[in-house]
């Protein structure tokens, strides 16, 4: 479950650059077995919001409960029970495949024969035992992106968090990611993704959350959005949603 | 803070440094190849060149003297020099190294001589040249003890006793014992040389760790993980300051083993010079001077590790630390120096402080007070770069920074 109330988070100026309110007071929930998606533009607050709610930012004010923790009281136990993946979090390069995951999973206070029997059932579901012991640095960026899933998997989190996990990426592999995120819906996480690609959060997320200037500005299934905006198409209504042409 | 979790930060950072190719040259190919070549390699090209130069029977030039067989005779008679015949051009002969050096002889030397009023012998020479200026010593010994021979007989002939020139007779007793001797040459630069490899070896791990993890986008990835950034950090430092020290025992152990190799040579070599001179080193002095460099190992890593992750990427890094090294060698010049010597001013001075007691302790002198004084200052800057380092790792603005 995540729960977050009033989140906000504001960068101070700085020399080069003025005071920014990436987020602005946003409030929305996710339940269990859901895929909420984030909508939004470039420098919308989308990755600011994932980042705090993997307490990998701290939020300036308000805050959000993540597995049943909140994310400015108890960080260590909120990252316990996510497993976050995106572009950005890359791959130790001169760690092998096997070593990586089991690096996460040890830092997840596993040991022994539960973190053996973790990353041996990780690796066999996701077919990576060709190439477990090959450096990160050799693999294919399918292998990669196999090895990042298995490293967001290893400690089987309640909670998984996606900042535009897909770019980059190309159909082939954007599909795969596609898939793994229905399989954690499935399996009855909690998930939250972040997209600007329209088709993208259409096919995948059960509500969709439209971010713009660090605000939520509409919510809701696909179909409630269609309705209340007499539209079809998931791109007129975030247009219209966010009241400019971009 | 958890030592399980700093364990495993530790172990999982060593191993990603130990397969990095710049941390593993600085680490191991620097303090175990280059630096023993360095040091001993140019040492004994050194001794070898200066022997070189003794062996050489040097040509010299005597200018004048037409009139004054008796001193042309006891130079020419001389075997540790050649006299060449006369020639006008014979300063342009020293510049182009063809005569090592030139004996220009007052008119009526000789004769002047016996009275007691000749002028001024000059010996001219080409200083900065070591093979010149070697010649223009021998040259003036031989006529040094010329003078005193004439002296003598000067005195003896008018029934004067010769032992009034030398009223009373002069000798020197070396009570240094030969590590004294050792420490003082070669053993003094050895704390100096250990202090830069400590440096160097924690430089790239501490660069890789920080910025080049920002650069390659694994920083994230890592602050994705339950771990307090505590944790994280201190891993991280341990394994900086685990290069570092590794760096430092390798170059005292490769130096120890190359010295003892090269010793018989050294000491052969430069003992022609100086039979009194035995190469000898206290490897307790050696042991002492590790344990001084613990403290400055760790301030170092810690140093390095806050300027590093203050950079974006590894670049960045490079820029920031590279004017650091400086910092590093002029204090270490510094106590080179000489008349800089240990006091409770000094001994506050980081980096200096410890090469100038690393001179004390491979000469053999343990210095309680200094020695207690250095290691825990040395302690609280370790402990404040370390405080800063953590600092740092916990703000998100450096994690961040765009």
């Amino acid at each position: 479950m995540i729960e977050a109330l009033k989140l906000s988070k504001v960068f101070p100026a700085s020399k080069k650059s003025k005071e920014v309110r990436a987020v602005n007071a946003i409030s929305f929930y996710c339940k269990p077995g859901e895929i909420y998606g984030l909508l939004g533009a470039n420098g919308a607050g989308k990755t600011t919001t994932l980042r705090m709610l993997a307490t990998i930012l701290e939020p300036t004010s308000g805050t959000a409960k993540v597995a049943g923790y909140d994310i400015v009281e108890e960080p260590e136990k909120v990252r316990a029970n996510v497993g976050f993946l995106s572009t950005a979090t890359a791959l130790y390069g001169r760690l092998s495949a096997k070593e990586l995951v089991e690096y996460f999973g040890r830092l997840h206070g596993m040991d022994g024969d539960a973190l053996h029997k973790s990353v041996d059932g990780l690796f066999t579901a996701l077919d990576m035992n060709s190439f477990r012991d090959r450096r990160c640095e050799k693999l294919s960026t399918g292998m990669k992106q196999k090895v990042s899933i298995a490293r967001t998997l290893v400690h089987d989190p309640q909670v998984m968090v996606f900042d535009e996990p897909t770019v980059g990426l190309d159909v082939m592999a954007a599909r795969a990611i596609a898939r793994f995120i229905r399989e954690c819906r499935e399996r009855g996480k909690t998930v939250i993704f972040s997209t600007h690609v329209m088709s993208e959060a259409a096919k995948l997320c059960d509500r969709i959350g439209i971010i713009h200037g660090g605000n939520i500005l509409e919510e809701g299934t696909l179909e409630a959005l269609r309705a209340r905006h007499g539209k079809q198409d998931l791109e007129d209504i975030f247009v219209e949603a966010v009241g400019e042409e971009l | 803070m958890s030592l399980r979790n700093i364990g495993v930060v530790y172990r999982k950072e060593l191993v990603d440094s130990l397969r990095d190719r710049r941390t593993v040259v600085s680490m191991f190919v620097i303090p175990i190849l280059l630096f023993p070549a360095l040091s001993v390699g140019l040492g004994l090209l050194g001794a070898t060149m200066m022997n070189k130069a003794k062996e050489e029977i040097p040509r010299v030039m005597i200018i004048g003297g037409q009139d004054s067989p008796r001193i042309v005779e006891a130079l020419k008679k001389n075997d540790k020099i050649q006299i060449v015949p006369e020639s006008a051009d014979f300063e342009t002969q020293i510049t182009d190294r063809k005569i090592r050096a030139a004996v220009v002889l007052p008119p009526d030397f000789d004769a002047a001589a016996n009275r007691g009023e000749a002028g001024k012998v000059l010996v001219d020479y080409y200083e900065g040249d070591i093979k010149s200026e070697l010649t223009q010593k021998t040259v003036r010994d031989i006529l040094r003890d010329y003078r005193m021979d004439l002296a003598k007989s000067l005195l003896t002939a008018k029934g004067v006793s010769t032992g009034l020139l030398e009223p009373f007779s002069l000798d020197e007793n070396n009570v240094a014992p030969p590590e004294k001797v050792g420490g003082s040459g070669f053993g003094g630069m050895i704390p100096y040389f250990v202090i830069i490899l400590a440096f160097t070896g924690a430089m790239y791990p501490a660069m890789d760790l920080t910025a080049g993890e920002k650069e390659r986008g694994t920083m994230e990835t890592i602050l994705t993980s339950p771990v307090s950034r505590t944790d994280l950090v201190l891993g991280k430092f341990f394994t900086v300051v685990t290069a570092s020290l590794a760096t430092a025992i390798l170059a005292l152990c490769s130096m120890g083993i190359s010295f003892m190799l090269a010793k018989n040579t050294i000491d052969r070599l430069l003992s022609k010079n100086d039979p009194s001179f035995h190469f000898s080193l206290d490897p307790r002095g050696v042991l002492a001077v590790f344990v001084m460099i613990l403290p400055l190992s760790v301030l170092f890593s810690a140093s390095m590790l806050a300027v590093s992750l203050f950079a974006k990427s590894y670049r960045e890094a490079q820029t920031y630390i590279s004017p650091m090294t400086f910092v590093v060698i002029l204090p270490a010049i510094v106590a080179l120096l000489p008349g800089v010597e240990l006091n409770t001013r000094t001994a506050l001075v980081p980096i200096l402080s410890t090469t100038l007691v690393g001179k004390e302790l491979m000469a053999g002198n343990h210095p309680w007070g200094f020695i207690a004084l250095i290691f825990a200052s040395s302690c609280v800057y370790a402990s404040i770069a370390i405080g800063a380092a953590v600092t740092l790792f916990n703000r998100e603005s450096v994690l961040f920074r765009s």
